[in-house]
């Protein structure tokens, strides 16, 4: 077992080396904003700029659309299939793989040929992109909704809450929502982490969101890229971290993301 | 308090389920699916079989097999799958050391915490971070010739490469490895381990005859998990390289945004074909992933 | 020299001594069981038997080889776990062969071997199954057969019944008893369960907290507890407070009535009376036996077992008696008198720590 331990703290610090190198590199590369001196130069000018401002701006609204919107579609089915219809478990499942079988690039080219004419003339709407990321975060959603259901035993607390008397409005907002606070945030704060940095489908509809513009920046500056590369770490580490410490007592973790 | 019965109090009561129109809730995700999922895939994978004026033809298919999309198809396979076996085999040898390696729990759900979020570390600021580090001016770059006098770029290495992608890719392969590997490697049971020692067998020989054959199916679908997604992914190698390395997914936002060569239906049949690998991809994965679950369980 | 000696065995982690100063003779062909309650250590002196774990002190001696420091695959020691641990990529045959190709017998050993393993256990016709494919209960017999297949020196169990239900438990523990017996294989048998440790076992080793309690054969354990833990831990008991009338006669008051002790009582004046419920009877006694008046309180139908709760004094006792059909009772409520013999009485000190009938089943935890 010595052997193996000693093997153990081996791999894992090279793991450490090859995640923690980048990290520190890139911090040090964007405090290099004035010359000759390290300081945070870089980070006001990024935010100072108005496009920051902006294109962060119209990706918040973004993300907490679809998160209403993702929400709002999905709770109710899911509740429905556990409750009323549990055959259909394995088909929607299966739709949760499909974000994976249909990679973003491709995804907004369908929708981009389907919804470029009449009569469903969606291409320039703000629905659409909306709809698009809802798609993104489906298999997020739904695997932090279902995990969120199955630890309360959706079934029993139902059926307890008829049995005294409870209508289905009371039942949902009294009873099970309440229930499921940490899954709803899990599958809030991921979503919220794909629409910000999301890029692929952004660009392709041509939208002023944060993902375009750091490309943007990327392109013209040389430090403020490597300073949007660690604030979004840390706004991404911030609310992952928090929901897989706080998830971590119910089954289901995040897995991948939009790339 | 008198006690009601339940039918008698009015409309409000939610009644136990009733068997009328069981698939009434499914109706508003059936309908959204269909409306940004199923008819998009349905209409690229009709476009594909389309020439400009809409008739029916395979020329699209056989552009596909075009010298020049050939060989992007084939950077973009070697690509992931470089990603994936190496992905695979050193997520497989982190997830190994926290879990059958006998560390601290502390380490281990901390590394699964850190997995969680790097995995979802892609796309633009994964770039950035890998230009500022090992661009030409990035930070290791600069170290290794100012302390160490090694210069990266003169020896060949190249960020904006193959490899340079190979190695930005392998910061969000590598923890998913460790995500859905870690759960293969728990439910290998230590009495499988001791039960060969008290047979007589070697640690060699425990792992030839069965502690390999049990987790070659876990390691093999994860690896093919790890292929489609390096695959699939669009906005690391475009912020990376900028359209220069010919892979797949380029090809195709090339396609949508109107470059030199606009050729729409020749954009749908590369979507098509990407989704045919994609789907073969999961289906293997799905396939191997029974075979594992009926083992480890 | 016994067949395996263990001399003073230490286990520690930490400042924890998990099993301390453990020594045992077993004789070869003997089958002796480790009974105690989790914690006790019994499942770890079984695992430094076997070798995966290391003994801090003391040494382990198979057929007078110190085996301490000899690696695990090494010993010669065959073990049975209570989750099977089948290989699930193998049948039951490829399961049963594993040791054998290791220890590189002959093909044609190894196939008649294989043969003789699966009659041995009656799994003829289920060699060729997957693990997944099969009971727990078949399970832990092609789990028996693949440990005894490579003819280990000594066969280690560790609780290998804990995880079957009430019935298949019974039946495999008598196949298991018979099969040792016909190979004559020395075996310890780790169990938490009494009934399973009287049953099968040679001689017991009762253990609380890492040291031996008593070491005897199963009438020994059960009808001369060597210590309170002892008499608490197997069986059950009704204990009464009793106060010492005369130590040297071994007279005491009981609830205000006269018990005689089977001879001199030490440890006075307050002191503990312990009484296995089969021991009482409503028949009168011999004219020397003891006898205390009560009223009968309740008739509880334990299946074979009819459980009568009789209140003496401020206590209730509990009588158990086979049950009959034509059982006649007399009825509840009534005045009734309890025999039985000065040998039932177990005298301990007062604040010697009993668990008995009435507060909580004093069977094993």
């Amino acid at each position: 077992m010595r052997a193996r331990r000693g093997w153990a703290w081996l791999w894992l610090f090279f793991g450490f080396l090859y995640f923690f190198i980048p990290l520190l590199g890139t911090f040090i590369f964007s405090l290099h904003g004035k010359r000759g001196v390290l300081s945070f130069a870089a980070y006001h000018r990024v935010f100072s700029d108005p496009q920051f401002l902006e294109t962060f701006g119209f990706s918040l609204q973004m993300a907490v659309l679809t998160i209403i919107v993702g929400l709002c579609l999905i709770i109710p089915t899911v509740i429905w299939i556990h409750l009323r219809a549990p055959w259909a478990k394995p088909v929607v499942e299966t739709f949760s793989l499909l974000p994976f079988v249909i990679p973003p690039i491709v995804l907004v080219f369908g929708l981009i040929r389907m919804y470029s004419s009449p009569p469903f003339q969606l291409v320039s709407s703000r629905l659409l992109l909306v709809a698009g990321y809802v798609v993104l975060s489906f298999p997020y959603i739904y695997r932090s909704v279902d995990a969120g259901l199955r630890a309360i035993d959706l079934r029993g607390l139902t059926e307890a809450a008829q049995s005294l008397g409870a209508s289905w409005g009371t039942i949902m907002f009294k009873v099970v929502l309440p229930n499921m606070r940490v899954s709803l945030l899990s599958a809030a704060f991921l979503t919220f982490s794909i629409v910000i940095g999301e890029l692929t489908l952004a660009v392709m509809l041509a939208w002023p969101a944060f993902g375009p513009y750091m490309a943007l920046v990327g392109r013209d500056l040389a430090y403020e890229p490597a300073a949007l590369a660690i604030l979004s770490f840390l706004l991404t580490w911030g609310l992952i971290g928090l929901i897989q410490f706080a998830s971590r007592r119910m089954a289901g973790s995040a897995l991948g993301g939009t790339h | 308090m008198t006690s009601i019965p339940a039918g008698q109090r009015g409309a409000r009561i939610a009644r136990p389920s009733s068997s009328k129109r069981p698939w009434l809730g499914i109706v508003p995700f059936a309908l959204f699916a269909l409306a940004f999922m199923i008819l998009p895939a349905g209409s690229l994978l009709v476009g594909s079989f389309q020439d400009a004026e809409g008739a029916f033809t395979l020329g699209n298919i056989a552009h596909l097999f075009r010298p020049d999309i050939l060989k992007c198809y084939l950077v973009t396979i070697e690509v992931s799958a470089v990603t994936a076996v190496a992905g695979g085999l050193f997520g497989l040898l982190l997830a190994f050391s926290v879990t059958l390696g006998g560390l601290p729990k502390g380490i281990r759900s901390g590394l699964l915490t850190f997995s969680g979020v790097a995995s979802n570390f892609a796309g633009v600021p994964l770039a950035f971070a890998f230009i500022a580090t090992m661009g030409r001016v990035g930070m290791v770059t600069v170290v290794l010739k100012t302390v160490f006098g090694i210069n990266l770029y003169e020896h060949g290495f190249n960020l904006y490469s193959f490899w340079g992608l190979c190695l930005t890719y392998l910061y969000f392969q590598l923890p998913l490895m460790v995500l859905i590997i870690t759960p293969a490697l728990d439910g290998m049971k230590k009495e499988w381990r001791e039960a060969s020692e008290s047979l007589g067998a070697s640690k060699t020989q425990y792992w030839l005859h069965i502690g390999l054959p049990i987790l070659a199916p876990p390691l093999l679908s994860c690896m093919i998990l790890l292929f489609g997604n390096a695959f699939g992914a669009y906005a690391t190698a475009y912020a990376l390289t900028g359209g220069m390395l010919q892979l797949v997914p380029i090809l195709i936002g090339a396609q949508i945004q109107g470059d030199v060569l606009h050729d729409p239906n020749l954009g749908y049949a590369l979507a098509f074909g990407m989704v045919v690998v994609m789907t073969t991809c999961i289906l293997a994965y799905t396939a191997l992933q029974k075979r594992a679950s009926r083992w480890l369980r | 020299m016994a067949f395996l000696e263990l001399n003073g065995v230490v286990k520690r982690f930490g400042k924890n001594a998990v099993v301390d100063g453990f020594s045992l003779d077993v004789e070869e062909g003997e089958f002796v069981s480790f009974l105690g309650g989790s914690g006790c250590g019994k499942t770890t002196t079984l695992r430094m038997i076997a070798g995966f774990e290391t003994p801090t002190e003391g040494s382990i001696r198979i057929n007078g080889d110190e085996i301490a420091n000899v690696p695990p695959n090494k010993r010669g020691v065959g073990m049975v776990f209570q989750n099977y641990a089948l290989f699930p990529n193998m049948t039951v045959r490829k399961n049963i062969e594993f040791g054998l190709k290791v220890a590189k017998w002959r093909p044609v050993e190894i196939a008649k071997r294989i043969e003789e393993m699966l009659s041995l256990i009656h799994m003829e016709e289920l060699g060729d199954r997957y693990p997944h494919q099969m009971s727990g209960g078949q399970q832990q017999r092609a789990s028996l057969a693949r440990a005894l297949a490579v003819r280990p020196k000594v066969l280690l169990l560790d609780e290998p019944l804990s995880a079957l239900d009430a019935k298949i438990r019974a039946m495999l523990r008598t196949e298991i008893r018979v099969i040792q017996k016909q190979t004559g294989i020395t075996t310890i048998y780790v169990t938490h369960d009494q009934e399973e440790a009287l049953s099968l076992s040679d001689r017991i080793v009762v253990m609380q907290s890492g040291k031996i309690e008593q070491v005897g054969t199963p009438f020994e354990i059960y009808n001369r507890p060597a210590t309170p833990f002892v008499a608490s831990f197997i069986g059950n008991l009704n204990i009464l407070e009793a106060t010492v009338v005369d130590a040297g006669l071994g007279l005491l008051s009981v609830e205000g009535q006269k018990v005689f002790a089977a001879g001199p009582v030490t440890g006075g004046p307050s002191v503990k009376l312990s009484l296995r419920p089969e021991m009482l009877s409503l028949e009168p006694g011999a004219p020397e036996a003891n006898a205390l008046a009560g009223t009968l309180d309740s008739v509880v139908f334990l299946g074979s077992i009819v459980r009568l709760g009789i209140g003496v004094g401020t206590r209730e006792i509990f009588l158990d008696r086979f049950n009959a059909p034509h059982l006649a009772l007399p009825a509840v409520g009534s005045r009734v008198s309890v025999a039985f013999p000065r040998q039932a009485c177990l005298v301990t000190a007062s604040d010697a720590p009993l668990v008995g009938l009435g507060a909580v089943h004093a069977k094993a935890v």
